[in-house]
Parts: structure tokens; C-alpha cells; sequence
């Protein structure tokens, strides 16, 4: 297994308020993973965590303002738009609105041509290509006539992915892959995505605060907090035993199907604090239930295990309960 | 079309715009008499059979006239018009997709254009040029294109950030193809329709300025002219300024008909708007 992508200490700022009082906020604050050929990562967390902007920085729709992205041999995120160019046909993006992502006036056909279009590939005919994609995503040829508004969220998904695997791309890179779209179309998009993933030997990165997406197609899992990953791990593990206390709490807040087998859930007191005050120490201490002294004034090391790296002081053991537990049922 | 036929106003608006558009194009079937040719013996005749209309102070057919007149009305008006929405198309597109600082120039720039008055325009500009037709045309550029360039602008400011066009962009899509298939056809279509009611605009425009001596050139007919020669003469042979004036309220009427009738059937929002 190689690296195709290698994310090193990313950190995306934005400057925000007005001119005099300008401030900047880190949005992604030093985050750091690999990707393998074929491998999907998933990327869980709260609105406003930073996950769509890790990932449009990635994609190069967002400049970063401190670490390095390498995306197979090349360091991508030095490169202007016209040198990223032909590195994006080998990475490709689908992003949370269905219908909204594709363009209102051109019809199917021509929006899946579009990215032979953009680089000029004269070897392979439209015309083959545009229904063997739509047969690839499971709709018919005569899709190519329709356009965006006459499609189905789940139809405009599958137009979506049949666009992202255009041209073969090594990588792809799925923001909400199932927002918008009626429990049993995720079902259909998702399996989608995993048997191209298995044909193509894609690999993916899903970006999802759905943690029933992420148990269903990913290998590994990275839970992000306030723009730090702060547990990164074999999703199958991350499951079983979470040892982040703030993964612990979103697994908690997981909805079981089986309504008998109720867990105690782990109910996180506060809000989300902001980015423009960012808590001391381990910033997740203001709502952490095993909080200690020494989390509100020293940061947590990303402990790296042998398959887990967690941000955490005192990480859990398997089946920790909270102390004095504010439990709801 | 059918659904604008449907409309009573709409109908008879298409009824106008047509039979000043085919009396246009079929100017030299209608009449016999050169539009230019001086007959001093003919001065001054009331309308006959024989000339429709009458004729003027130099005894030329008013009705040849007001055709040969509305050709020249209606390809200024369609030409100049043609040419603002290409010109506020792209320069719309430029400054609501490119760089704030440009944007900020151009809004600028449209703004200054904009707070000139017509006429002194006109003035300054047939000063600098001579009366011509040309001027008539970049004056109604000039008047046009940044109300074009400001509608475009503000349309494709909210597209820009949409996710298709992300999406266009993550493909590796260049700025010029993002406008082209992107943004443009969706921004394009409540500007056609603006411009449409704007054609009697710059037919009064073109009137305008030949009544005032600064658009076409004597002998050549304008409706403008036709209603100047008239003017002169209004006490004793009011056909003249009648046969001048009646073309441009009859096409003027017409094009407003038709373009308010489309924008209602097309476009509902825009009904409060103008």
C-alpha cells in the first residue's frame, strides 16, 4: 500500500470582522493524515468542526496558510491554478447539495462531458462515455436529456458521482455524500460508492457528521473538534472503544436502530466554544465529563499508538462511563 | 410567442411592432417616391391619395419618409442595443467574478456614466465626433451598458460562490469557461427581456437627438427630423410633425406592449421592478 495523499500540519485561516478590528480564526488548526490507494477515510464532526474546508484545501479551493499536502509524488499545495490543473483529473470533489452542485442549464449528458471537456480529452468520444458512466451509476442513457431540476436528489447524486468518476480519478474526495437524500437513497448511494470504490480502486475521503455512513463505508476514521483531528483510527476500533472522550460522546449520541438496546448517552454540557476564543489547555475541557486539572492548562499531545492516535491526557479505557454521570436516557 | 398572442396587450403590441417592422423592410414596395427627392413644386400638400401623408417644406413624400425613416429607427435601436448587452454582458460578468478591487473600479465607473444626463452626453459627444449615426449608437451604448453591466454583475456575484460553480472550478474549469456555461446562461435571461422594453427607449433616443440636429444627417430621413421639419411648420400644416410623431408613439407603444407582456409571462419577479 502507497500514499497517495499525505497531509502534514494544515492550517486554513480566514480573517474575519471588519478592517480596523480584523481578526483571524483557524479554521483546520494543524491537522495531519495519510491516505493509501483504495482506502477510504472518513472525517466525522460537529457543523462548523472544519471539515468541509480540510477538505476544499485539499482540493485546492482553499489556500492554507501553514503545512504541506502531497497528493502522490507532488506537493499540491504550493501550486497555482493552472499547475494544479492536471492533478485534478486524478482528484475529484462531490459536494453536499445534489442538484445544487450541478449547473442549472446544462443537461445531464453535457455536465458528465464536461470534465473531458475541461481537459481536452480527445481520445475518448462523449458520446460512448456519457452512458457507460450513467449505466456505471446505475441510471439509464436517457438521463442525458434531463436536466438538473427534473432529477431526484438521489438521481442528482448519482449524476454526481458519475461526473467524480469521469476520469478515473485516483481520489475522491465526497462532502455529505448523503445529505439531502431519503434514508433508503443513502442506502443506494453509499453502496454505490462502495462497489465503484472496490471496480475503480478508488480511494476516498468522506467528509460526514453521519456516523452511520462512516461505519458503513469506511476503513479509517478521523473525529474532528474545533478544526483538530482529536482520535484518528481503524474505524471497526473507533467503534468498539472510543478513547477520545469527545468520540465517546458523539458514538453515544449515535441513534440505535434496536430501541432495546439503549445505551446511556453522554450528554456534553455547553456549546461548541467559539474559534474566535478558543479554551486553554486541551481545548475540548470545557465540556469534557472526565475533565482534569492538568487538561485546562496544558494541550494534549497527539498520542500516537500503533493503529490510534488520540489527543487526549487520560484516554479511555473501554467501557469508561463518565464520572458523576449527567446521563440522559 | 403563442402564450404572448394570448395576451390582448401582447397581441396588439406584436401587431405594431410588426407593421412598423414591415414597413421597414418593405419600405421600396409601399411607395413609389424617393424619400430624398426635392420637388419644390409639391411643397406643403395636405395628405391625398397621391401622397399619403403630404409632403414637407420641400415638397418631399412624407409617408416614403416615415418608411424609409423607421428603417433607420429600428436598426439604430436593435444595432445599439445589440451591441450594449454584448458589451454589459461581459463587462457585468468581469466585475461580479472578478477581483474586489476591479469590481470596485468598474462600479465606479458605470456610477459616473450613469449620473451624466442623456442629452449633455449627447452633446459632448456630437461636439467631439459630428452628428452621425455613430454617435447616436454610442451614446445609447454609453447609456445602456451600465445598467446591463450592474443587473449582470449583481446576478453573477450570488452564482459565484453557488456550488456548481465550486464544482466547475474543483474540475479544473478556466474562469472563461465558468462564465460561459456556467454563469451566463443563467443570469442572461431577465436581461433580454429588459433590453427588449428598452428598444423604444432608444428609439426616442435616436428621435431625440435628430429633432435636435445631432443624429443622422439631411437629406437622409429620420423620424426625429421629420418632426423638427414639422415643428417649424406646425401652425399652418400640422401633418408634417404628425407624420413624424405618430411612427415613434406607434413603435414606441408597440415594443413597450410586447416586452411588458414577455417579462410578465417569463419572468413575475421582475414586475415590480422597473
Amino acid at each position: 500500500m502507497s500514499g497517495i495523499l499525505e497531509v502534514r500540519d494544515v492550517e486554513v485561516t480566514f480573517e474575519v470582522g471588519p478592517l480596523m478590528r480584523r481578526r483571524s480564526i483557524l479554521g483546520v488548526a494543524g491537522v495531519s493524515f495519510d491516505l493509501h490507494a483504495g482506502e477510504t477515510f472518513a472525517i466525522v464532526g460537529e457543523s462548523g468542526s472544519g471539515k468541509t474546508t480540510l477538505a476544499r484545501a485539499i482540493n485546492g479551493l482553499q489556500g492554507i496558510s501553514a503545512g504541506s499536502i502531497r497528493f502522490g509524488e507532488e506537493r499540491i499545495d504550493t501550486l497555482g491554478g493552472r499547475a494544479m490543473k492536471p492533478l485534478r483529473r486524478r482528484m475529484s470533489m462531490m459536494f453536499q447539495d445534489p442538484v445544487g452542485s450541478l449547473s442549472p442549464r446544462m443537461k445531464v449528458g453535457n455536465l458528465i462531458a464536461e470534465p473531458f471537456r475541461i481537459h481536452e480529452i480527445v481520445d475518448k468520444n462523449p458520446s460512448v462515455e456519457v452512458p457507460r458512466l450513467l449505466s456505471l451509476v446505475g441510471l439509464t442513457p436517457e438521463f442525458a436529456d434531463r436536466y438538473p431540476h427534473q432529477l431526484s436528489g438521489g438521481q442528482a447524486r448519482r449524476v454526481g458521482v458519475a461526473r467524480a468518476i469521469a476520469l478515473n480519478p485516483a481520489l475522491i474526495i465526497a462532502d455529505e455524500p448523503t445529505a439531502g437524500l431519503d434514508v433508503s437513497v443513502q442506502g443506494e448511494v453509499l453502496n454505490l460508492l462502495n462497489d465503484l470504490r472496490e471496480r475503480l480502486g478508488l480511494a476516498m475521503i468522506i467528509i460526514t457528521h453521519n456516523l452511520h455512513v462512516v461505519h458503513h463505508v469506511a476503513d479509517r476514521m478521523a473525529v474532528m473538534y474545533l478544526g483538530r483531528f482529536v482520535e484518528v483510527g481503524d474505524t471497526d476500533e473507533v467503534f468498539r472503544a472510543p478513547r477520545h472522550p469527545y468520540t465517546a460522546a458523539l458514538l453515544s449520541a449515535n441513534p440505535e436502530p434496536d430501541p432495546d438496546k439503549a445505551r446511556d448517552r453522554i450528554a456534553l454540557p455547553a456549546e461548541v466554544p467559539s474559534l474566535l476564543a478558543r479554551p486553554a489547555g486541551c481545548e475540548f475541557h470545557s465540556r469534557c465529563p472526565w475533565v482534569a486539572a492538568r487538561c485546562k492548562s496544558e494541550a494534549p499531545e497527539f498520542v500516537q499508538g500503533r493503529t490510534r492516535r488520540v489527543a487526549c491526557h487520560t484516554p479511555l479505557e473501554p467501557g469508561a462511563r463518565p464520572p458523576e454521570l449527567e446521563v440522559t436516557q | 410567442m403563442m402564450r404572448v398572442l394570448r395576451e390582448p396587450l401582447g397581441a396588439f403590441g406584436i401587431a405594431l411592432v410588426l407593421l412598423m417592422v414591415g414597413g421597414a423592410v418593405f419600405a421600396d414596395l409601399l411607395t413609389s417616391y424617393d424619400p430624398s427627392r426635392i420637388s419644390p413644386r409639391d411643397r406643403f400638400q395636405a395628405p391625398s391619395l397621391d401622397h399619403l401623408l403630404g409632403t414637407d417644406h420641400l415638397g418631399r413624400d412624407l409617408f416614403s419618409r416615415v418608411l424609409h425613416g423607421g428603417r433607420i429607427a429600428l436598426s439604430v435601436a436593435l444595432f445599439a442595443t445589440a451591441t450594449s448587452l454584448a458589451i454589459g454582458v461581459v463587462l457585468g460578468l468581469v466585475a461580479g467574478y472578478g477581483p474586489r478591487w476591479l469590481d470596485a473600479v468598474m462600479l465606479l465607473l458605470f456610477d459616473s456614466i450613469k449620473s451624466f444626463p442623456t442629452v449633455m452626453l449627447a452633446l459632448a459627444l456630437v461636439t467631439l465626433f459630428g452628428p452621425s449615426l455613430t454617435a447616436v449608437v454610442i451614446v445609447v451604448v454609453l447609456v445602456n451598458v451600465p445598467g446591463y453591466a450592474r443587473i449582470i454583475r449583481t446576478q453573477t456575484l450570488a452564482l459565484k460562490g453557488s456550488e456548481f460553480v465550486t464544482a466547475a472550478q474543483s474540475m479544473g474549469a478556466g474562469t472563461v469557461r465558468i462564465l460561459r456555461h456556467h454563469i451566463m446562461p443563467n443570469v442572461i435571461s431577465p436581461l433580454l427581456i429588459l433590453a427588449s422594453m428598452d428598444i423604444p427607449v432608444v428609439i426616442a433616443i435616436e428621435a431625440g437627438m435628430s429633432f435636435l440636429g445631432l443624429g443622422v444627417r439631411p437629406p437622409t430621413p429620420s423620424w426625429g427630423s421629420i418632426l423638427n421639419d414639422g415643428f417649424t411648420a406646425i401652425r399652418d400644416t400640422p401633418w408634417i410633425a404628425v407624420a413624424g410623431g405618430l411612427p415613434i408613439i406607434l413603435t414606441t407603444l408597440g415594443f413597450t406592449f410586447l416586452g411588458e407582456t414577455m417579462r410578465d409571462l417569463f419572468d413575475p419577479r421582475l414586475k415590480r421592478r422597473v
